[in-house]
């Protein structure tokens, strides 16, 4: 019914039983609500019989309420169709939970809980845990108990609590990435060791944090972009765990339509897990490429499924596919020899590797084996390559410095040099050393300028290799972009001038230092399939 | 993208959805990564929680977020939220703590023996005895007490409160409260004032006779006073005592200013002794904590009726026996979860200090269990230098506790805090999770019986009985969830 402009206002009015406020507070409410569009008068108070009889003076009619003066009353006057709004405006006032606007001056208490920072972040979806891996996997759970994926940077975690957490997490539609993911790239916000690159149409799933950084950096640096990269844990595709953050990744990639091609990169799975997560990739309905390092071909090969054989190979193939280019069966470059190569002495037979990378080492390994006799590694592909002694090189030697055994007690060898360089040094001065071949990763999370740190041991080591008549030949490869803090081009001309070769990605690198001491040390008899250790 | 559940729900995940904050837990690199790169980045200041004990560690995580207990939470929250203590009677003890008609005698804190308890309160205990006329000398007193022939009992178990030694006989008068809104009634003494006082271990002739003149005097002309004004609504006093800068613990100035302007008009109308009248309104007007026993009673009624709801992790009681530290849970009913009382930090009055100091003792600290007292530091800015710092240090303290509590009461707001709730119901999973202790305001109470109160400050309920409490909690929820043994065939 529509009212005239002369009949009586209308009156709603709400008891709020027990609830005390003192009058100052009641009036500036009073006073907000009048304001409201539609309301002519307003007021709320607590009903003493003193309030009460002003209002009726007032002319509020309040006549029917039976508040007594421990209630509050609240009471609105004006459009009827305004009132409910009004009284609910004034009552959501009364429950308001934040004191903003009362801080001033005063340091509010920061979160000490995943709850707490909940409570200031109500929109996040995520929670990173670094804390020490003993505590992580409880943390992991109350994130995930509170609705949150988690990406797990810690490690050590027991591998009990890691089937616990992610079981739980596929229960409830959420994932963990980790424990001991060091890589992820989430809505184009890179997370824990991750470079800065182009969002676009590829994504990643990598068991190993230097793999999905070599695959997302080689996309960026051909062009294209990344939707997504998700790290799962080294142990993601083991029996025990069965894959469950790949499979949750897969099916979340294959939902997204952001995403028109897949890459997969892992060191080949427990194959009962291999089959299923295959089987899972081919229906996706999306081209996905393959790269479990060292495994077979044709063991992976399948309608929908490309398999790749290094990461260069599986960067190079997305972006073939996301570009509606027919990908090669092989993109294994025959590069022409660097001119100015110095001379080698006889002696100069080995190919010495100081890696930052684990999954860069394993590659290395994996490339340089096939062409070399006596390839060594603390990351090796066959039982008989693992190094007896992993602070002296022998022949071939590949040497991870990431691993637990160089890391205990200082931080990981992509921030602090101080290990590598030694090392370096002491390469140069081994006159069997022929190439000294390393890594140079960029991006969140590493050193601040690599370079800077490298530059003077490569200096200190050619001067020793000269002071023995000798030349070492260094060949590396960084993985970076422009847009990492870093600056690609800033590095990668310190580097040159410092006399490296520098490659575009490590399977390149590993194939130049293989082509100069081919021929020097012995040959593999024959070419033959890697048989990873398992 | 979806998922299907077990119940046939399709849950979508929100991982790439744009606009999502991430909370980094460790290395605060990446935080700053992720906000150098554009992200929405809340750090958490962590520590190992429960201490660094793994094991506690792993029981808080799979209580966290845990439907079963945040179901229980919810309804002890709401139950304490509802709770309409009023001030209904003034009444002997014994007339309403059935135990007290035997000879027992009521002490605060979780239960304790005889022989374990400290000076004071073993003082006051004597004084009890003598007040009783169970004995008629100190000696006789501690014979009987020797011999155990008085039983000794925990106030919480008889819905008591009591300050420090919180010593009840059957013949002291208490405050009658009862919750309208579940039932339950609570009771707590009178406040004898400062100064030498039985609750401070005292039990000289004068501690005895004022006691025996509240009994005779001071309980007839409340209760005469009470029954012409009718039952009294507690909350709302206590919320606008709040807004005159008392925080119910340590500064009841306010709300005893209130409870006399209540009861004079009523007081003037009983036929009562004139004299004796004025007598018992002036020992009133001369105590400015007179509303203190009050202020627990009420407390006390408001998380009686959040106790014992199955699977909650709210605190429904913390006290201290002069020895010993203690808390409950609402899911975990009548046990105690205790370590050591700490002893308490702040100012000393002039020729004490520390060395004079018993451990943490009584059941005030029912005030802040729920969310007074410490917790709403921030509305008494007149007492923040005696317990501790500048008005920016009781605010923080105050917004500190939001840290650990359930919600925040709307009917106790704070003027300093915008007029928010002041925070309340402690979640003993926040306090382990967080490594934030609830925050006391106390008084110091000298070592020796009888010498009364030597200071006052602040002191923190110890980490321990929450680590104890939720290993407890995580057993029973756990032991709820088993699946029941199939019947054996008959």
């Amino acid at each position: 019914m529509l009212e005239s402009p002369h009949s009586k206002p209308a009156t709603l009015f709400k008891v709020v039983r027990r609830e005390y406020r003192d009058s100052v507070s009641l009036m500036q409410l009073s006073s907000s609500l009048t304001k409201m569009a539609g309301v002519s008068q307003a007021s709320a108070v607590m009903a003493t019989e003193n309030n009460l009889a002003l209002l009726a003076e007032a002319r509020f009619e309040i006549s029917g309420s039976d508040a007594g003066a421990a209630d509050l009353l609240i009471v609105v006057q004006g459009d009827a169709a305004a009132l409910p709004a009004a009284i609910d405006t004034a009552v959501a006032h009364l429950t308001r939970q934040a004191d903003v606007g009362s801080s001033a001056g005063r340091a509010a208490v920061l979160p000490r809980s995943i709850q707490s920072a909940l409570a200031d972040a109500p929109s996040a979806n995520l929670v990173l845990v670094s804390t020490p891996g003993e505590y992580a996997g409880a943390e992991a759970m109350k994130a995930l108990r509170q609705g949150l994926n988690v990406l797990l940077f810690s490690d050590n975690v027991p591998e009990e609590d890691e089937v616990r957490l992610k079981q739980f997490a596929k229960e409830r539609g959420l994932i963990v990435m980790g424990p001991d993911c060091g890589t992820a790239i989430i809505n184009g916000i890179p997370l824990c060791f991750a470079n800065v690159v182009k969002r676009g149409a590829i994504g990643v799933i990598g068991a190993s944090g230097t793999g999905l950084q070599q695959i997302t950096v080689l996309v960026d640096n051909l062009g294209l972009g990344i939707s997504q990269a998700i790290g799962t844990g080294g142990r993601d595709l083991h029996s025990n765990i069965g894959g469950i953050t790949f499979s949750t990744a897969l099916s979340d990639l294959t939902a997204d339509v952001d995403t028109k091609v897949i890459v997969l990169i892992s060191k080949p799975p427990a194959p009962e897990v291999a089959e299923r997560i295959l089987s899972e990739a081919a229906r996706a309905g999306k081209p996905v490429v393959v790269n479990f390092l060292g495994a077979d071909r044709a063991n992976i090969s399948r309608p929908g499924i490309y398999p790749a054989k290094t990461l260069e190979d599986a960067a190079r193939t997305a972006v073939d596919l996301a570009r509606g280019i027919a990908p090669r069966a092989s993109y294994d470059l025959s590069l022409p020899m660097p001119s100015g190569l110095p001379k080698l002495a006889l002696e100069q037979r080995y190919v010495r590797g100081l890696y930052s990378g684990g999954t860069f080492c394993y590659e290395a390994a994996m490339l340089l084996d096939e062409r070399l006799a006596d390839v060594y590694s603390n990351s090796p592909v066959r039982p008989d390559g693992a190094m007896k002694d992993v602070w002296h090189s022998h022949r071939h030697s590949l040497i991870d410095l990431g691993d637990d055994v160089f890391t205990r007690g200082r931080p990981h060898p992509m921030i602090d040099f101080r290990l590598r360089n030694e090392r370096i040094v002491g390469e140069a001065e081994d006159p069997e050393t022929a190439v000294i071949l390393f890594d140079v990763v960029l991006g969140f999370g590493s050193h601040a300028d690599p370079a800077s740190e490298l530059v003077p041991a490569l200096r200190r080591a050619g001067e020793a290799a000269a002071q023995a008549g000798r030349s070492v030949i260094f060949v590396a490869f960084v993985c970076g972009t422009d847009r990492d803090p870093q600056g690609l081009a800033r590095q990668t001309q310190a580097l040159r001038e410092a006399g490296v070769h520098l490659m575009q990605s490590n399977a390149q690198a590993v194939r130049l230092a293989a082509s100069i001491v081919v021929g020097r040390a012995p040959a593999r008899a024959r070419p033959r399939d890697v048989r990873p250790v398992a | 993208m979806t998922y299907v559940l077990s119940h046939d729900e399709v849950h979508v995940s929100t991982l790439f959805e744009p606009g999502h904050a991430i909370i980094n837990v460790g290395l605060s690199a990446f935080r700053d990564a992720i906000a150098q790169a554009g992200g929405s980045v809340v750090q958490v200041e962590w520590a190992p929680p429960a201490g660094g004990d793994r094991a506690t560690g792993w029981d808080l995580a799979r209580l966290t977020g845990h439907p079963a207990v945040e179901r229980a939470n919810a309804i002890a929250y709401a139950n304490y939220l509802a709770a309409q203590p009023m001030l209904i009677d003034v009444d002997l003890a014994r007339n309403h703590i059935p135990v007290l008609r035997d000879r027992v005698l009521l002490h605060a804190g979780p239960p304790i023996s005889w022989e374990e308890t400290c000076g004071p309160m073993q003082g006051a205990a004597i004084g009890a005895v003598l007040f009783e006329g169970w004995a008629a000398s100190v000696a006789a007193a501690r014979k009987l007490l020797d011999s155990g022939a008085i039983a000794f009992e925990s106030t919480h178990d008889h819905a008591t409160v009591g300050p420090m030694a919180g010593v009840v006989s059957p013949s002291m008068p208490v405050w009658v409260v009862e919750n309208a809104s579940a039932g339950n009634r609570a009771y707590c003494t009178f406040n004898e004032g400062l100064g030498k006082a039985l609750r401070f271990g005292a039990n000289s002739t004068e501690v005895i006779k004022r006691l025996q003149w509240m009994a005779a005097v001071l309980a007839p002309a409340l209760k005469a006073t009470l029954t012409k004004l009718g039952p009294l609504e507690l909350k709302p006093m206590m919320a606008q005592a709040l807004q005159m800068g008392d925080e119910l613990h340590n500064r009841n100035a306010a709300a005893s200013s209130l409870l006399l302007k209540k009861l004079v008009p009523a007081a003037l109308r009983c036929k009562f002794d004139q004299t004796k009248m004025a007598d018992a309104m002036t020992a009133i007007a001369n105590n400015d904590h007179f509303f203190l026993n009050l202020s627990m009673a009420a407390c006390k009624a408001m998380l009686d009726s959040a106790h014992n709801v199955p699977n909650s992790s709210m605190v429904t009681a913390m006290s201290r026996n002069g020895v010993r530290f203690g808390i409950r849970l609402s899911g975990t009913g009548a046990r105690w979860f205790e370590a050591a009382a700490p002893i308490v930090h702040g100012l000393y009055f002039p020729t004490y200090g520390p060395e004079h100091a018993a451990p943490d003792m009584g059941d005030s600290s029912i005030t802040e269990t729920a969310g007074l007292g410490g917790f709403a530091m921030a509305t008494a800015p007149a007492i923040v230098q005696f317990v501790g710092g500048t008005p920016d240090d009781a605010i923080a303290n105050t917004r500190e506790m939001t840290h650990i509590t359930l919600g925040r009461n709307n009917a106790f707001t704070l003027p300093a805090m915008n007029f928010t709730g002041t925070p309340a119901g402690i979640d003993a999973r926040k306090v382990l999770d967080t490594n934030i202790l609830p925050i006391i305001n106390t008084g110091i109470a000298h070592r020796e019986a009888g010498v009364g109160q030597i200071g006052a400050g602040i002191t923190r309920a110890p980490l321990e009985c929450f680590a104890q409490a939720i290993v407890a909690l995580a057993s029973s929820v756990a032991q709820s969830e088993a699946p029941v043994p199939a019947e054996s065939a008959a």
